[in-house]
């Protein structure tokens, strides 16, 4: 898929434009890394068609969602993206398995939702209304929902990062099964640079909508700051006096 | 001593039939001037809200040359609904429904702008059009402001007095609702059927604010 995106975005600072061009591979799973407001996320809401570029082209498996040149401009309704949020976007008037049949297409069987439902876990749970759920468990359903629309990609908006550190390891596990069982092609935003390590096989790291370096996790962390925290997470802060 | 039922049920049967319409109306309407950003919004947020500050009066005299045979959207009406549309009863129910619009589309608007962007734009990426949006995920969630809606339209209407006057002139059995056949009983000196009337409404009033609020205790919590 091809992201050309290319919009002035307003930050606290000031406006700063955002402008990037990249290609992600079929089945690929890249990270956007950055500090809040460097445009992460408006990227993957570009992507969904929530929010409009000022310029750009959005290409997804030879289908196009969005051109500016040629004045295409699909709605969400008809991208292919599976969005998950950082709140979780539960509807609370609806159960567990009612959310889910929500992204079922018309006249679609109900039994994927089962099947879903077993994916991630949350057999048993069905009836339970969201308000009733943990923060892990209601990610599980956004994630299910997500996947249950059949999407060409997957874009995940910090999924993680409203829910305690031994719940978020243990839905990185589980959020790299799904990938590796279903072969879906996955954004993740995040600003968790373990997160990134752990899930993603190329990272762009942002700067005030700008790439200022991609590659491989390692090599985009090697010689940045965040090389210091790792070895001083790896090795005890101790080491990092004579790093 | 008797006296005449037929002006409250009247009322009941006005108040009714213009929730109900008010629901079907107020809905839609809410909804776009919730989200819509063009320019005249301002202007349209204003033209639902007229009746909170015209005197019933004034509104109801507009109403009437609105309606009237002798003009052109008054003949049309009667064309359409085969029937006389002033001093009648549909033409109460339109001057109801026009009087306590506000009543009807202010709380449902604060409701649809309150209700958070990310749960619609959620609806969105799962393929639902604005449509099934509104009505399976915003209008289940936003219980509490149409029940607002709902109740303060009804006892608004119930509690009609000038526009209903002007449009309906007060016949008996037609146009005579309970607060006019209050204001006849008094100008007739008939102080015990003003009462009889009066005290009814007063109760049913009551009844009505304390279900309420009693509902929404119940779903005001949903979001």
């Amino acid at each position: 898929m091809r992201i050309f995106l290319k919009k002035t975005l307003m930050a606290p600072e000031g406006p700063f434009d955002l402008n990037i061009d990249v290609e992600v591979g079929d089945g690929e799973c890249v990270s956007l890394f950055g500090r809040s407001g460097c445009g992460k996320t408006s990227i993957l809401r570009m992507i969904a068609g929530l929010q409009a570029p000022q310029e750009g082209l959005v290409k997804v498996d030879g289908e196009v969602w969005f051109d500016s040149s040629a004045g295409i401009d699909l709605p969400p309704q008809k991208r292919a993206a599976g969005f998950v949020f950082q709140e979780y976007s539960l509807f609370p008037n609806m159960t567990v398995e009612e959310n889910l049949k929500f992204a079922l297409r018309r006249g679609e069987e109900a039994a994927r939702v089962q099947e879903y439902l077993g994916l991630v876990g949350l057999k048993g749970l069905e009836r339970r209304y969201p308000s009733k759920l943990s923060g892990g468990q209601k990610q599980r359903v956004a994630l299910a929902r997500a996947l249950l629309r059949h999407p060409k990609v997957l874009l995940l908006d910090e999924p993680l990062s409203a829910l305690d550190v031994q719940t978020r390891w243990r839905l990185q596990d589980e959020v790299l099964r799904l990938y590796e069982k279903t072969g879906i092609t996955m954004i993740l935003v995040s600003h968790d640079p373990f997160e990134v390590m752990k899930l993603s096989g190329r990272v762009f790291m942002l700067e005030a909508g700008r790439i200022v370096k991609s590659g491989g996790p390692q090599d985009v962390f090697c010689g940045s700051e965040w090389e210091v925290f790792f070895h001083s997470v790896k090795n005890g802060p101790r080491a990092v006096r004579g790093f | 001593m008797t006296y005449d039922p037929a002006p409250l049920w009247l009322s009941l049967k006005l108040a009714t039939v213009t929730t109900i319409m008010l629901v079907l109306v107020g809905i839609p309407l809410a909804y776009v001037l919730a989200f819509s950003r063009g320019r005249a919004k301002p202007f349209w947020e204003a033209l639902v809200s007229m009746p909170l500050v015209l005197p019933p009066t004034v509104l109801g005299f507009y109403i009437l040359l609105l309606l009237s045979p002798k003009y052109a959207f008054g003949a049309f009406l009667e064309r359409v609904l085969d029937t006389r549309v002033v001093f009648s009863f549909p033409g109460l129910v339109i001057g109801s429904v026009i009087f306590s619009l506000p009543f009807m589309v202010n709380p449902v608007k604060a409701g649809f702008q309150n209700f958070p962007h990310a749960l619609i734009e959620a609806a969105y990426t799962l393929g639902k059009s604005r449509r099934q949006t509104l009505v399976s995920v915003i209008i289940p969630n936003t219980k509490a402001s149409l029940l607002t809606g709902i109740v303060m339209s009804f006892a608004h209407t119930m509690g009609e007095f000038g526009v209903v006057l002007m449009i309906g002139g007060g016949i008996p059995h037609q146009t005579r609702v309970a607060s006019i056949a209050i204001y006849n009983e008094v100008e007739a000196m008939n102080y015990s059927a003003a009462n009889f009337y009066s005290v009814i409404l007063v109760v049913f009033s009551l009844a009505a604010l304390v279900l309420f609020h009693v509902l929404y205790r119940r779903h005001g919590e949903v979001v």
